[in-house]
Formats: structure tokens, sequence, C-alpha cells
């Protein structure tokens, strides 16, 4: 068995006990969350598991595509957030919610995430270096949140002002199962069109040239990861908002232990990103703060760091060759 | 002699500078053709259009009867091997790994080989001299074993031709002649062109020279009759003298 399966099979292990605890805490915590008392049932069924599940699902997409994009990039800095495709999407959604058209938000948040995903592989293919890379990000990202201000600012009343802003930080609070459905379908579509384009990913190791020469047809690989990039982001982000980090951090952390290929990466960064998310969701619940901490935001508190170890080590490196 | 290559009155132009002007090249099976000249001579754009990586501006190439550019990119892959200039691997994978990524095109996994990619990775692993070095990341090892491990991977793709782009440079004379006999090796079926700065390595390996300036070939034939004086200094712009000393040439340049 390879090591990227060993740790998948972890991985599903970890992710597992992390929901069940999920089920078990919170600021009422249960003893027996499988009892049949219509308290513990409503707690459990309509609100801890949907939140738990959405959680999951939303990390898993952010990871995957993180892993994703950072083979088809090149650029161990790439991710959803980082490159503005999750500010896209939150543009996009913001549009729908800000002028009445809530029902419509996944698909903007999608049309948004690709649109976003178009650019910045356009601008970023020729592998300029990850420092470049990551300017162009923060440029559309930059662009994204100037465009997210001005919905905000002309935003219809008080109330949905105060929605929109909630959703931009980043939350699993409260959300149902048909979230569940919603981020799940997004998943399994990106999922299937990013692991269809995992042996070219695997052939860009060598870079652009050498990958064609290989026989990798680059088009198909570039067309299926920016697809299923753009909707893992995007249904990730119509349902929780902008959750920045965990795209970035999931590939990294499971690197050690499956290896570089980026083909091997794609399971295990989409199984740790959806365990992280669970726990740094029930690290939210548990703070003993007044208004609960977004999970957006704690996200991130902690992945804000990772990303600046890993760009100082890559700083390290070139410097280094 | 069927043809692995032709070149018809072939020209490239990027960005509006014309980097190779109506050449024409043959390589047959049985050959090592190698292409000598000064840097933005033009070899770089002439391998990397034989494979269709650049569309040419002018005239016909057939890669083993087939057009490049209209090729499906397994079915080039299994007619030509390319090592670029500068070799790169992204993502610090391990040496067998990377060789085993020549196995693309025949659908092979690099952790998940058939017994007959495993047998081809094994055969350009020891061509290559790496087996010590199989299991190593390639942050960790020399300029000259990455070389290596790079041209291991060209020829454990198993397609007849094989496009090295300057396959020696890097390398310490022992190894650059060990890549010398890596190619006599794999003429002995196929055929291979190779580009180099080093004229007498060339002289040394090579069946036929071309010698390339401003895109335009100068010079073309066996080492003996490509290399004078005349055509050195018309391809490089300094004067040289050519002795031979046994079967080998030696070059001087002034």
């Amino acid at each position: 068995m390879s090591k990227s399966t060993c740790l998948s099979l972890v991985l599903v292990v970890f992710s597992a006990l992390a929901l069940f605890a999920a089920l078990y805490l919170g600021p009422v915590a249960l003893a027996n969350p499988f009892a049949n008392d219509e308290e513990t049932r409503t707690i459990v069924w309509q609100i801890r598991l949907p939140r738990a599940l959405t959680a999951w699902l939303v990390g898993a997409a952010l990871g995957l595509s993180g892993a994703a994009l950072q083979g088809l990039l090149r650029n161990p800095l790439a991710d959803s957030g980082v490159l503005g495709l999750s500010g896209f999407a939150a543009l996009g959604a913001v549009i729908a919610f800000a002028f009445g058209f809530a029902a419509l938000a996944p698909v903007a948040a999608l049309l948004f995430a690709l649109l976003a995903a178009v650019l910045v592989t356009a601008l970023g293919w020729s592998n300029r270096g990850p420092a470049s890379l990551v300017l162009i990000g923060v440029g559309l990202s930059s662009a994204a949140g100037g465009l997210i201000a001005l919905a905000l600012n002309l935003a219809p009343n008080p109330g949905a002002l105060s929605d929109l802003v909630n959703w931009t930080l980043g939350s699993v609070e409260g959300r149902s199962l048909n979230d569940v459905m919603l981020v799940g379908a997004f998943l399994v579509v990106g999922a299937a069109l990013i692991l269809s384009a995992a042996r070219g990913l695997q052939a860009l190791t060598l870079g652009e040239e050498a990958a064609a020469a290989l026989g990798a047809n680059l088009t198909r690989t570039r067309t299926l990861v920016v697809l299923g990039a753009a909707a893992c982001t995007g249904g990730a982000t119509a349902v929780a908002g902008v959750i920045g980090f965990v795209g970035i951090a999931a590939p990294h952390l499971v690197r050690a232990t499956a290896g570089q290929d980026p083909a091997r990466l794609l399971v295990p960064s989409a199984l740790a990103g959806g365990a992280m998310l669970v726990i740094a969701d029930i690290a939210v619940r548990l703070l003993p703060t007044d208004t609960e901490l977004k999970l957006g935001v704690a996200a991130a508190l902690i992945g804000g760091p990772i990303f600046a170890l890993i760009a100082a080590r890559l700083a390290s490196r070139s410097a280094e060759s | 002699m069927s043809a692995l290559l032709a070149l018809s009155d072939v020209s490239v132009t990027l960005n509006t500078r014309a980097v190779v002007s109506g050449l024409s090249l043959s390589v047959s099976r049985g050959e090592i053709i190698a292409l000598l000249g000064p840097n933005g001579a033009g070899k770089t754009s002439l391998m990397r259009a034989a494979l269709g990586l650049i569309a040419p501006s002018n005239g016909a190439i057939s890669l083993t009867g087939g057009d490049p550019r209209a090729l499906p990119p397994r079915d080039r892959a299994l007619r030509a091997a390319y090592l670029p200039q500068r070799p790169q691997s992204i993502w610090p994978i391990n040496v067998e790994h990377l060789v085993a990524l020549g196995r693309y095109a025949y659908g092979a996994a690099p952790d998940r080989l058939s017994k007959a990619d495993q047998a081809a990775v094994d055969s350009a692993i020891e061509a290559c001299s790496l087996g010590a070095l199989r299991l190593r990341r390639m942050d960790e090892i020399s300029g000259g074993e990455k070389a290596r491990a790079h041209l291991a991977r060209a020829l454990a793709q198993h397609a007849p031709l094989l496009l090295l782009d300057e396959p020696t440079a890097g390398l310490d004379p022992a190894q650059a002649l060990s890549v010398a006999d890596i190619m006599r090796a794999h003429a002995a079926s196929g055929a291979v062109l190779f580009s180099t700065h080093d004229v007498a390595l060339a002289a040394r390996t090579a069946d036929r020279l071309v010698l390339l300036r401003e895109g335009r070939i100068v010079a073309e034939g066996v080492p003996g009759a490509a290399l004078t004086p005349e055509t050195l200094r018309e391809t490089y712009g300094r004067d040289a003298r050519v002795d031979r000393v046994g079967d080998a040439l030696t070059i001087t340049f002034f």
C-alpha cells in the first residue's frame, strides 16, 4: 500500500472521529448524542451534524482545490484564497445576496471563482515564480475586496448589510442539510474533474515543455483543474463564505507523509482539509467568547502563520540554490 | 533508410525575430547528429519545433511520418523523447520517481509500475549509473547527478528518437563521455539529435555535425569535413585550429 493510501485511511478515521467529537462537543456538552429525546435529536440532527458535515465538506473542497492549484501552477503558495478564487466567489455571492437573488448565490460564486481561476492561470501559467503568482492573487483579491465593499456600500438595508458582513467573515454556523447537499454536489463535481487531471499534474512536475514532451495533454489538464478548483471554491464559498488558508495548509501538512507527487497529494489534502475545518469549528464553538468567533477568522489566525512559514522556507531555499 | 525526423525548409519566428531560417535536416535510425553553434543560433528552437512545441512559420516537419503539431501528445511522446536545456523537477520527488515519469505515455503511474515499465525504468537507471541514488530526493543530489537523472527519464521513454538539448552541460569530462556512450548505445536501435557547446565531444561522438549561426546552416557533414578553421570562424566568429590526433579531432579557439 502506498504512503498516500495509508495516510488517506488514517485521515478517513481521523475525520470520522472529528465528526463524532463535533456531535458531542459544543456550548451544551452531550453525554450521548444518539439519545432519543427531542432536545438531543434537535441539537444533533438539525444543528451539529449539518454544521459539522458542512465544515468537513468545505474544508475538503478547499484542501482539494489548493492541492490541485499547487500542482497545476507548480507553486506551493497557491490556493483558492491566496490566488483570489475565494474572493471572487465571495464577490459573486455577495452581488447575488445584496440584490435579492440569494437563490442564485451558488451559481454566481461558481462563475466568479471560474473567472478568477481563468485569470490567474492565464497570468501565472508561465511559472514566473511563487512571489509574482502570489502578487497576481493579491491583486485579484484586492479587486474582489473593493467590489465587495462597493456591494456592501450599496446594500439596500442595514439588516442585509449585517448579514452580508457576517457571511463574508466565513462561518458554518446555522447551516442545514440543504447546505450540506449543495457543497457536497459541488465537491463531487470538482473532485471528479480534478482527479481526472491527476496524471497531467504528475507530468507537470518536470515543467510545461517537458510535460508536453512526455505526452501530457496540457490543455486538458489545465481546463479540468481550473474548472474543478472553481467548482470546489465556488461551492465552499457559497455555503460558508470566505475561509482562507485551508487550501495552502492541508497540502503542506500531508506532503511530509504522502510524498511530493502532486497527484498523490489530492485525496489526502481533501481529507486533511475536511478534518482541519471540523476541528477548527469545534474549537470556535468551545471558545468562551461572548460572540462566537467566525470560522473564517479562526482559519486566518491559524493559517496566516503557516503561510508565512512556507513563504520563508521557499525564500531560504531559493537563496541557497 | 527511413527518417525518424525530417525538416524541410523550416523557419521559426519568435516574437518577430527569425530564430531558424530555411533549415532542412534529416535524422535517420542509427545516426547521432550534433547541433553546434553559439548561444542564440537556433539549436533549442529547432528541437522545440521538431517536437511540435512551437509552430514553424514556414516549411514542413515530419516526426516519423507525422506532423508533430497534429499528432496527439501521447503518439508524439512514443516517437521522440526530449531533454530540455534546463530540466526541472519542481517538486523534490526521488530519482526513481522522476525516471518513472518517462513512462507517462504508456499510461504508467510512477509509484505503480507494471513489470514492463519497471524494467524500462531499471534499465535507464542502470545505463545512467544511478543505482545508488534511486531513492534520493532530487533536491539532495548534485547538479551532475540531476542531469543524469533527467537523461535517464528521457531514456525510459523508449522513444526511437532522442532530442537532447545540451545533455553534457555542467558535467565533468568523465561524465560527459559516459553520456556520449549512452547516446551511442541508443543509436544502435534509434537515433539521437543533440546540441552542445563541447565541439570536441561532438566531433568524437556524432556521425554528422550541423553548424548553425543565426538560424542558418553554416556547415554540415561528418566531423572531419564539417569542422574546419573556416567553418568554425563563420560559426563562432573566432579563429580556430583543428588538429587530428589519431582518430580524434582537437579544436583550439584563439
